[in-house]
């Protein structure tokens, strides 16, 4: 199989249920299991929890393959004040969702061998003992896709790369770290009153009278709400 | 086999806990009657720290929040989705009908938009009006008194605004519109598109003591802990025990058929028990359907006897006909001048603050019905998929797109924020020809025969979803944004939704005066059984362009009344 068809088959080759998980490899401690169960409670289901159980017990990738993974990601987000992708799990999210998206498992790992591949044809040593420079080398003939082209017309092995990339992204900006990084300031609890003045002064913007006067006054939200015949609130 | 029975005889029994299983829980209990409630999921509470999924970060799931288990994501309250492992469903033909289904205490209502839209007076005499499909047997004014205390019991924001066919009721105050909302507003008066407060069942201000304020975490769809804005069990089903009423729940309990008795009266439920697979019986003077519109339908024709040898109520031979969805079709946009914003918590509450209810005359147009525009956007909780990507949007600047490295780190801050998208929710014409049945060849799981759904958009609902592609477009221009993606076209219906996804399905136990072309009367009873009622989405006549839900309720309420009337004057 020439390089191009192996990609290729990589791409498209979306393994049914019978394989799944064939080449993950089994054999993670009931400890190490119980700990990764606890440290995701976010109310579940019995049979949700049974299918997490059941990933958490299997490890897709290898150490080497992880360690390959670790360095592409750090690649992509390298560590700056706010954390790095190992603070942000990502090398963890990307071995859940090989498993949680069967058909990543065997995507990530042919990408992985590939990139093998070049790194021995080219410097005669694997991905990750080549130096910086020498891995930048490769991403660089990755790392931009065509414009003009929709996703799938892509290079298959721009296509593997935009994956690492968008893996590397949500796992490092769904994390604590990142969402510190990225400044969401949302998710707790609140008084919302609408858009801050200098931001509205800011686009030019500004709250018509007529529309203002019906929004909620938030120094009488606790006032229990009584209205007349008419339907106009009294309160 | 043994079919275990229990002894008690139930003044109702209630099959389904959602919106009208939940109303007709509330009301009939309340009258001193005494419930049984059955329910195919298991018992939910939102406030039970085991199942609650509101405040939760994305790093509390392994996957970040992405939709394995659940269609909306990890967090989304709904046990289910459009396909359950263990209950099928078939199509025949071409069909591509997908039927959402939430399997827990409160079902759907637990993770809806909470858009609560009255009908308004042209939506119960369509067939007046455009001649296509039929009028409803009631009036706005035989609903109105019923919408009136379904919002003060559970609670509505909105605004006053006079508008003819989109009545106003008794609101809370709205929230204020969010930047991007604000956008939308100018686009869209520019297109002479109305925009108004939206109108959602969340309590921006305190109705009782028993539920809380809204703190604004933009969470509803995961249902909150603080009961502060609807669902079925926070406000319904829970007040009406707490009350004192008279309720048994069986949870995790599929119920198989509607028992009857030799004059083919119903005396009470057959159902399965999902934890032991058997098969047990509940006895009760009277059933009230409440499981969801097709799954109404399909317990109804599954309840064949000597007596009603075509299923229950079903000598119209129209149970499971004129099945019909929402139409909806949608468009994103880019909005340049949102790149860099100034970050602040935006969250507001569980959905969008203005919305556009249906502005023009079908009579100018080449469709018969409308559709309203509901917006989304803004600055929201990252979870799996943000970030992916991330430049894409260069390609408007011509700067090159990918890379890898810090320069990720600005796009990332640069074009978070500047998505905003819009939705039109219309009304498709309901055609007999659009149903659902059992499918002769298939059981669930639990051995109850399934359904199988054909069902075909007509040009209507196509002309439709064009014209709301064309109104996004103009809307997008007029607000200074970019337009994403190719404009949908002829080739894919205009972008137009395959029936089922908007899960506002109705009209297969449809309401009429006429026992030989509908399935029930006014008050949602049977004509064929006066001991059975359907108070769920199956007795509308039209689903209008508004949600159903705040319908369902008041229908519900009004026939729970029509019930404990029959009670008093002894009729069950």
């Amino acid at each position: 199989m020439d390089r191009r068809d192996s990609i290729k088959s990589i791409m498209l080759g979306s393994i049914g249920v019978g394989v799944l998980f064939e080449s993950c490899v089994n054999g993670v401690s009931n400890e190490e299991i119980k700990k990764t169960i606890s440290k995701f409670q976010y109310g579940r289901t019995e049979k949700e929890k049974a299918y997490d159980k059941k990933l958490f017990s299997i490890q897709c990738f290898n150490k080497k393959e992880m360690k390959t993974i670790t360095q592409l990601c750090n690649l992509i987000l390298p560590p700056n004040e706010f954390g790095s992708i190992i603070d942000a799990e990502v090398p963890e999210l990307i071995e859940f969702m090989a498993k949680d998206i069967p058909s990543y498992e065997t995507t990530i790992k042919n990408g992985l061998s590939l990139l093998n591949q070049f790194s021995i044809k080219n410097y005669s040593k694997s991905f990750i003992d080549c130096n910086e420079n020498q891995q930048k080398e490769f991403l660089d003939e990755m790392a931009y896709p065509d414009p003009d082209l929709s996703s799938s017309e892509q290079k298959e092995e721009v296509q593997w790369f935009s994956l690492m990339r968008n893996l590397t992204m949500t796992g490092y900006y769904t994390s604590k770290v990142g969402i510190k990084e990225l400044g969401y300031v949302g998710n707790t609890p609140n008084v919302w009153d609408g858009v801050p003045k200098d931001v509205l002064d800011q686009y030019g913007l500004s709250y018509e009278k007529e529309w203002i006067d019906k929004c909620v006054d938030q120094s009488k939200r606790n006032e229990t709400a009584v209205w007349d015949n008419d339907g106009n609130l009294l309160t | 086999m043994q079919i275990k029975e229990n002894l008690k005889e139930y003044d109702v029994i209630i099959v389904g806990s959602g919106a009208g299983g939940g109303m007709a829980t509330k009301i009939l209990s309340e009258a001193g009657l005494s419930i049984a409630i059955v329910e195919a999921g298991p018992y939910f509470d939102p406030a039970n720290p085991d199942q609650m999924t509101q405040m939760k970060w994305a790093y509390d799931s392994p996957r970040r929040g992405r939709g394995t288990t659940r269609p909306f994501g990890d967090f989304d309250q709904a046990y289910g989705g459009w396909d359950i492992e263990g209950e099928p469903y078939s199509q025949v033909g071409e069909t591509q009908f997908r039927w959402f289904r939430s399997r827990m205490l409160g079902g759907r209502t637990n993770h809806w938009g909470r858009i609560s839209l009255r009908f308004g007076p042209d939506d119960f005499r369509k067939k007046s009006i455009d001649g296509l499909g039929e009028d409803w047997p009631i009036t706005y004014d035989d609903i109105k008194p019923y919408y009136d205390k379904v919002d003060k019991l559970i609670g509505v924001f909105g605004s006053k605004e006079n508008l003819p066919n989109d009545p106003d009721g008794f609101f809370l105050p709205p929230p204020k519109p969010r930047l991007h909302e604000m956008f939308y507003i100018k686009g869209a008066r520019k297109s002479n598109v109305k925009v108004m407060p939206s109108r959602l069942s969340i309590l921006t201000k305190r109705i009782n003591n028993e539920r809380g304020v809204c703190f604004y975490c933009r969470q509803c769809a995961r249902s909150c802990m603080a009961y502060a804005d609807f669902s079925s069990g926070s406000c319904l089903i829970f007040p009406a025990q707490k009350s004192g009423g008279q309720i048994d729940m069986f949870v995790n309990s599929m119920v198989r058929s509607v028992t009857t008795n030799e004059e083919g009266k119903a005396t009470g439920v057959s159902y399965i028990n999902k934890d032991d697979k058997k098969e047990y019986k509940l006895k009760g003077k009277v059933v009230v359907l409440a499981a969801s519109a097709c799954s109404s339908a399909r317990i109804l024709l599954n309840s064949k006897s000597k007596q009603h040898p075509n299923g229950l109520g079903n000598s119209s031979d129209i149970v499971g006909k004129y099945l019909h969805d929402s139409t909806g079709g949608g468009r994103m946009a880019f909005i340049p001048d949102l790149m860099d914003r100034k970050i602040y918590n935006e969250d507001g509450v569980g959905g969008m603050h203005v919305y556009s209810p249906w502005w023009l005359d079908n009579k100018k147009l080449n469709f018969p019905r409308g559709y309203h525009i509901e917006v989304w956007g803004g600055m929201g909780a990252p979870s799996y998929g943000t970030g992916f990507n991330v430049n894409a949007f260069n390609k408007f600047f011509g700067i090159p797109v990918g890379g890898y490295g810090d320069v990720l780190r600005k796009d990332m801050r640069k074009y978070y924020g500047s998505l905003i998208g819009m939705d039109g929710r219309g009304e498709s014409v309901a055609m007999k020809s659009n149903y659902c049945e059992i499918d002769p060849n298939q059981v669930d799981e639990y051995g109850v025969p399934t359904l199988r759904f054909n069902y075909k958009w007509t040009e209507h609902e196509v002309k439709q979803a064009e014209h709301m592609q064309n109104t996004f477009e103009e809307i997008i221009h007029n607000m200074g944004a970019i337009a994403l993606g190719n404009k949908a076209d002829k080739s894919s219906n205009f972008g137009l939704t395959k029936p089922g996804e908007i899960i506002h399905e109705v009209g297969t136990t449809r309401m009429g005066n006429d026992s030989k072309t509908s399935v029930v009367n006014e008050f949602e009873q049977l004509h064929d059984v006066s001991n059975v009622f359907v108070v769920d989405a199956g007795p509308f006549v039209s689903q209008a362009d508004k949600n159903p839900t705040w319908t369902i309720m008041a229908l519900a309420w009004r026939s729970s009344d029509y019930i404990i009337d029959q009670f008093k004057k002894q009729n069950f």
